[in-house]
């Protein structure tokens, strides 16, 4: 087989580095950030998620191509999310003509 | 001289087994696209009919043939029938599963018992959709608009929107095997730059399948469990808000069109290269055309919504794509013309309906250009001027790139080949009956005559009986091809591998194939569309 | 020797060899989690058109979320995607019971995020706030607060479905681990079974903090 076979350790330690992440999101949400903590859970999600897509998915011994296909799919949530929001969030800008 | 020996007929994927057991549990590519090729016509004549009913209605101004309400339920069946159970199956579902392994010199494709999934998740979702009609049907048109479908309509949206839903897993999974196929499963020397356009065309609809039909799936999914449940997430009585439907729907609807539409572009690509004799005129563009197609055709999605309530920033941006999303399209068209440039042009049956393509998709396309200007559009959104848009680019583009492909393609799917004077003369039917009953149309929109409405004002009725006339000689055109391609498969001349001199590994092995394909995996070392090297005149020798 | 006759048991006609076999399986895996991620993805849309124009409403309902249970069960199924990179891994070294142990932890895990989930929906249901003609809500915004708890039953409900789909497979692979299927030289349907969990648990990284975290910062 051509990949490596990932180590216990390796995954334990992502194992506990999720937990730690997850109880600092919850914590975090006891502050008051205002609009910053939508911010912080986004990254911290985005981290989580990194975390189980390289090393539980094995994404960093996958080849080139399943890596363009996942970032093509998040490319178009993205691209959903974003341009959709384009009429939502300017519905109430004024003609300005 | 040995007495005459009664030939033996070799095994091929149509007599390799016998009994309806070997054909409703086969694995094999072929066996399945024809069992879609059976299925989807039965639901051409289903939509055919309703439409038959639409036009029948529209001979007359007032609305004297049914009830307004059953004039709802007519148009949406047409609607739904065609698009999702004709259209997007149409060319990948039967001629791309058919093509795409003997193409890249595969024995099949790469998950061949999805493949047999697919089609049964399709037939499924069909006898979902005629439980639907049979029950009376769905009135909010094919387009499922909340809040009428969610809260108002009296009709079986649930049902109607659950086998949409259904349909679409079938489609994801031709998808999904096609991709997987076309990158795991070519042959050796098959590089990407060899590939037949077909494929690209084919891979790019593939892309745009898994990428865009799952939203549909969500999509219909709430819209039946907000009816069923009450759980309002489009309603606007709680706050709702029907254009989130109307988004998520053209996230989907949208890029459909280019689903439907590549694989017919794919198929012109094949037919423009063998009856001109040569190689497509800038065979990379062509290539990445097809993928700008479907990476563009997902950033277009409001301009369906242009009226429809959303921000005016939005859609001066959308405007802006739309307008963008028809250059892939229009350097395909500039290429193929290029490519008959001082090529050796027949005029076969299938070159007929590409030549027919190219004009009629043209004129589509290019009124889809003036939908995209949001002050013409504001004046022609919902008149038949849209309606005479897009059915020059499904029947006069797609259906027509599906006959062709069909005519090309059916010595090698059956043996036989069809008769081509019966050909040419279904072809004129469908031109002339197309342009009949559509071009009207583009006259009638302008003028003001709404979509979706079974009375209209008197002055209007000229028109419409020239489209109603113009359908049924469509009709013929369509009803022709069903009774001579039969009698071909018993009556037909025998093909041989390659009656068209084509290029493509598909014809360098039998008509029709054997089961696996290819008796030995084929080593590519020539480039895609080498009809210099087809068409080089053979050595004769001077002596025997 | 036994090993390679397992892999070429396994073979399928079309294609050439198994490296072949197996990669395009996992190929063909991770194109269906891009369905999966779309199919998702629209209701993630809803939630962010709604949490836009409303957020006060969405406050309101998230606040009604037992932010306890949520964060145990996302606990729960981090420790469920170890033990199935734990079975895969022990699937590579030939460990077969051990692959067998961490499968059968890996759907008890799965079946322990899905009682818990069960209790919240009854709280849920007790409190009056499933969506629907029983719904009853004191709050600035009820109306939009409904919509808040439309899209949590939706995302979470397609979620355990695919929670309960997904045990099933645990429980098919796990069948087969027994029946000794499963060794070094032919591991591919537990790794593309472990990303399709890893998937799911990956959705409900997003789900909870959106669901449930929207602030707990108490007035």
């Amino acid at each position: 087989m051509s990949e490596p076979i990932t180590s216990i350790k390796t995954f334990t330690s992502v194992w506990i580095a999720l937990l730690i992440l997850t109880g600092t999101t919850v914590g975090v949400a006891y502050l008051n950030l205002g609009a910053f903590s939508v911010v912080v859970v986004i990254v911290i999600a985005t981290i989580k998620s990194l975390l189980v897509a390289l090393f539980f998915m094995e994404v960093r011994y996958s080849p080139a191509i399943t890596k363009v296909v996942i970032i093509a799919g998040i490319l178009w949530l993205l691209i959903m999310l974003l341009l959709s929001l384009t009429d939502f969030a300017s519905r109430s800008w004024s003609l300005g003509l | 001289m040995a007495t005459a020996v009664q030939p033996v007929e070799p095994t091929n994927y149509l007599n390799a087994d016998y009994g309806i057991k070997s054909w409703l549990l086969t694995t094999d590519h072929k066996r399945i696209a024809m069992l879609y090729l059976i299925s989807i016509t039965f639901f051409f004549w289903i939509g055919g009919l309703f439409a038959m009913l639409v036009r029948l209605e529209l001979l007359t101004p007032a609305g004297d043939l049914m009830q307004a309400d059953t004039y709802n339920k007519v148009f949406t069946m047409h609607g739904v029938t065609m698009v999702f159970f004709f259209l997007i199956p149409s060319v990948p579902a039967v001629l791309g599963n058919f093509l795409v392994p003997l193409m890249i010199g595969a024995k099949d494709l790469a998950f061949p018992r999805i493949n047999l999934l697919s089609w049964y998740i399709y037939v499924a979702a069909g006898c979902l959709w005629l439980y639907t009609i049979v029950n009376g049907g769905v009135d909010t048109g094919w387009t499922f608009y909340t809040p009428l479908s969610t809260a108002f309509s009296n009709t079986h949206v649930i049902t109607g929107a659950l086998s949409v839903f259904i349909a679409g897993f079938s489609s994801i999974f031709t998808g999904l095997n096609f991709i997987v196929t076309i990158h795991r499963m070519r042959a050796p020397g098959m590089t990407w730059q060899r590939l037949p356009l077909f494929l690209w065309a084919n891979y790019a609809a593939a892309v745009i399948m898994v990428l865009g039909t799952p939203v549909l799936a969500v999509t219909l999914l709430l819209v039946a469990l907000e009816r069923a449940f009450n759980i309002g997430v489009f309603n606007p009585q709680l706050g709702g808000d029907p254009l989130l439907f109307q988004h998520l729907f053209w996230f989907y609807s949208h890029p459909a069109v280019y689903i439907m539409i590549l694989p017919g572009m794919g198929v012109i690509s094949e037919i423009v290269a063998c009856f001109s004799r040569k190689r497509i005129f800038g065979y990379n563009l062509v290539a990445l055309a097809s993928i700008a197609i479907a990476v563009l055709g997902f950033l277009v999605w409001a301009h369906h919504m242009f009226v429809a309530g959303i921000s005016l920033y939005a859609a001066l941006v959308f405007s802006l794509l739309s307008f963008f999303v028809a250059i892939p399209s229009a350097i395909k068209v500039f290429n193929w013309t290029a490519t008959m440039y001082k090529g050796s042009i027949r005029f076969d049956t299938p070159m007929l309906y590409a030549l027919g393509f190219i004009g009629l998709f043209t004129i589509g396309g290019l009124t889809g250009l003036f939908l995209a200007c949001l002050g013409v559009d504001v004046h022609v959104h919902d008149t038949y001027f849209i309606i005479a848009h897009f059915h020059y680019i499904m029947v006069g583009g797609m259906v027509m790139a599906y006959m062709g492909g069909l005519h090309f393609w059916w010595p090698k799917i059956s043996g036989k080949l069809y008769p081509e004077a019966w050909a040419k003369l279904s072809a004129m039917f469908v031109f002339f009956g197309f342009n009949l009953t559509f071009f009207p149309q583009f006259v009638l929109g302008y003028m003001g005559m709404p979509r979706r409405y079974q009375s209209y004002p008197p002055e209007f009725q000229v028109l419409n009986v020239l489209s109603t006339a113009g359908a049924s000689i469509l009709a013929v055109g369509y009803v022709l091809p069903m009774i001579y391609f039969l009698w071909s498969l018993r009556y037909g001349q025998n093909a041989g591998p390659n009656p068209w001199n084509a290029a493509g590994l598909e014809w360098k092995t039998a008509s029709p194939p054997p089961t696996f394909n290819f008796d030995v995996t084929p080593v590519v070392n020539w480039e895609a569309y080498n009809y210099d090297e087809l068409d080089k005149p053979q050595e004769v020798p001077l002596a025997s | 020797m036994q090993a390679s006759q397992t892999a070429a048991h396994e073979l399928r006609h079309h294609f050439a060899d198994m490296d072949q076999q197996r990669e395009t399986a996992s190929f063909g895996m991770w194109i269906f989690l891009v369905t999966e991620l779309m199919f998702f993805g629209g209701l993630f849309l809803a939630y962010l058109v709604y949490r836009f124009l409303y957020p006060t409403a969405f406050l309101e309902g998230s606040r009604h979320m037992n932010i306890n249970l949520g964060a145990l069960n996302t606990a729960v199924l981090i420790c469920s995607s170890l033990t199935m990179v734990l079975a895969v891994r022990c699937a590579k070294t030939n460990q077969r019971k051990l692959t067998v142990i961490f499968l059968l932890v890996t759907m008890l895990l799965g079946l322990a995020f899905m009682g818990v989930k069960a209790i919240e929906y009854h709280e849920h249901w007790v409190a009056r706030e499933v969506p629907g003609p029983a719904f009853q809500f004191e709050g600035t915004d009820p109306r939009h607060t409904q919509i808040f708890f439309s899209l949590y039953f939706a995302m979470t409900g397609l979620h355990a479905l695919h929670m309960i789909i997904g045990c099933g497979m645990v429980l098919f692979l796990m069948m087969n681990a027994w029946r000794g299927l499963y060794n070094s030289e032919y591991y591919n349907p537990i790794e593309i079974g472990g990303l399709y969990w890893h998937f799911v648990d990956i959705v409900w990284i997003w789900l909870f903090p959106l669901l449930y975290l929207i602030s707990h910062q108490h007035v």
